[in-house]
């Protein structure tokens, strides 16, 4: 069985952005991008399917800049086994929007014939959280979003999902999109060794013109702005105070 | 203009609070027809015709909608897209699972987590964890959202819309329910509670962090937790407030043992009045507190749960 999982280029989830100053968006430039970290999860779950023969091959799938040929060696260097690259855009401050990756995705799927797709369940950039569950309408294949355990058995994956009220298990019929919540896995690190060898793996590089797809994006950015802010607090000395406080603003 | 909203309703239950607030959110677009879907839905479309703002209820009571499985849930929303101009739900995990495969299956972009409707086309989102806002004009000729409850005061009472079935859309039967595991309890609902009260990390057990339930239940509270505390197995998942679990905006917010990582505070930097408790005084939660008390949780929340 075929896995195919797709992996974004964020920002790292440790740094703060930042917007510009002229309001037209968040500033990355020289800013530090990661691999999105529902994606490490995804690819995680993706290569321990191989490790226990359920999967016979994975192949990691990004749509973006050209930069994204990193995030892709990170995909290689965990244990994926090829990567496509699908150029679709030159400006690192142009996102994709998820119906078009979806788009891109169903194109290459059509002619990868994966059985199954582990996507992450949400980008911290965009925060759409939208692209698995597209792909899957495009497909007409059934999903299970929100993972937080997979078992394939036989033709379905039974899938636990972490939902408002608690967990919610679901058996889906093959193929299927997953897309991986937090506690699905935790993704290992890529040994030395690894990063060579994912090195010397294939990575083949595509654009979206070559699968006929229009990245236009329906949606325009009119403007970005900062939250307001908090004003700063008060350190409290004691839990008297506290309570005084919190009696003086009437929510106690 | 017509709005089609899709109504949280769980195991036959009106979820109003967040129904409402989605209501009070796209009023100002139209006419707001609410969907009702449901293994037994009709005494939630009942309770919701009396929500404020409500034209009209579409009951779809079967048992192929009954636990809100995605697939039939959006083929029965696009079997009903025709007629309105905007297609939204409440931004619940059950609405973020169908409304993108909608929005897919009618050619136009999903519009997440709304926070602000500017006019017909034109929405605020927060991005990267709530550190941007950004204002978007969408070109599709459907608008497909999801909205941001915390953001919304809910809609009154006092409508009496006409209640309607409607037609059946086919299942295209890819999955099916296996079992729920859901904690029955008798606290406030997470995301409409007036009052939470958060542990994180530094509870150190499962067994330590009932320190929070108590207080907890002192202030009327709902329950939350960092994702570190439900990564280490000391909260269940359905308690994680931020970027990509619960957003929560009560009245007073109380984050015990919680450092305050970007991705935390996009949960919660909308409530009114929020109290840090850390041992650390250089936590980032005390950036965003209201009133912040440096020190020992464990000597602190006991004493705080007696003298409230």
């Amino acid at each position: 069985m075929k896995v195919l999982v797709p992996v974004k280029r964020v920002i790292d989830y440790n740094v703060k952005a930042r917007v510009k100053a002229d309001g037209s968006g968040v500033d990355l430039a020289n800013v530090k991008m990661s691999m999105n970290p529902f994606d490490e999860i995804a690819v995680e779950e993706a290569i321990r399917l191989k490790e226990k023969g359920v999967a016979t091959e994975v192949v990691a799938v990004s749509v973006g800049v050209k930069q994204s040929a990193e995030t892709l060696r990170t995909a290689l260097a965990m244990g994926a086994d090829r990567a496509i690259l699908v150029v679709a855009a030159d400006d690192v401050h142009q996102d994709i929007e998820p119906l078009a990756v979806a788009k891109i995705l169903k194109a290459i799927i059509d002619e990868e014939q994966p059985k199954l797709v582990v996507a992450g369940k949400q980008a911290i950039d965009n925060d759409m959280n939208a692209t698995g569950q597209m792909l899957s309408a495009l497909l007409g294949w059934s999903q299970a979003t929100f993972a937080s355990k997979l078992e394939i058995e036989g033709e379905a994956a039974k899938v636990t999902r972490e939902v408002d009220g608690g967990l919610q298990t679901i058996e889906v019929t093959l193929p299927a999109i997953v897309t991986a919540d937090l506690r699905l896995n935790e993704p290992r690190y890529a040994s030395l060794p690894n990063i060579m060898k994912a090195k010397k793996k294939p990575l083949d590089e595509k654009t979206a013109a070559d699968y006929g797809v229009d990245v236009t994006p329906r949606l325009t950015v009119v403007s970005t702005r900062e939250p307001e802010g908090r004003k700063a607090g008060i350190k409290v000395g004691s839990v008297d105070e506290l309570v005084s406080k919190l009696k003086e603003a009437g929510v106690v | 203009m017509a709005v089609l909203l899709l109504a949280e309703v769980t195991n036959g239950e009106l979820s109003r609070d967040a129904t409402a607030k989605a209501v009070a959110a796209v009023k100002p677009l139209g006419d707001v027809t609410l969907l009702c879907a449901g293994a037994s839905a009709r005494a939630a479309a009942d309770e919701a015709a009396k929500i404020d703002g409500v034209a009209k209820v579409l009951v779809a009571e079967d048992a192929r909608y009954g636990h809100r499985l995605a697939e039939p849930t959006a083929a029965l929303i696009v079997s009903l897209a025709g007629d309105y101009s905007h297609i939204v739900a409440p931004a619940t995990t059950d609405a973020k699972n169908v409304m993108p495969r909608v929005a897919a299956l009618l050619d136009v972009m999903v519009l997440s987590d709304v926070s602000a409707v500017i006019d017909a086309d034109t929405f605020e989102r927060p991005v990267y964890a709530g550190n941007a806002i950004q204002t978007v004009k969408s070109s599709d000729a459907t608008k497909v959202m999801t909205i941001r409850t915390a953001s919304f005061d809910a809609a009154g009472e006092g409508g009496s819309a006409d209640v309607s079935d409607a037609a059946l859309a086919d299942d295209p039967a890819l999955s099916k329910w296996v079992s729920d595991e859901v904690a029955e309890s008798d606290r406030p609902e997470l995301t409409s509670a007036g009052r939470v009260v958060s542990g994180g990390r530094a509870l150190g057990s499962k067994e330590q962090f009932a320190i929070i339930e108590t207080l907890a239940d002192k202030l009327g509270a709902a329950v939350g937790a960092s994702r570190a505390a439900v990564d280490s197995g000391y909260a269940p998942n359905d308690w994680q407030v931020g970027q990509t679990g619960k957003v929560v905006a009560p009245e007073l917010y109380v984050a015990i043992g919680i450092s305050g990582a970007i991705q935390h505070l996009a949960g919660m930097k909308d409530s009114k009045v929020i109290v840090a408790i850390n041992k650390d005084e250089e936590a980032p939660i005390f950036q965003v507190a209201d009133y912040g008390l440096v020190g020992d949780l464990f000597q602190i929340v006991p004493e705080l749960t007696e003298k409230l």
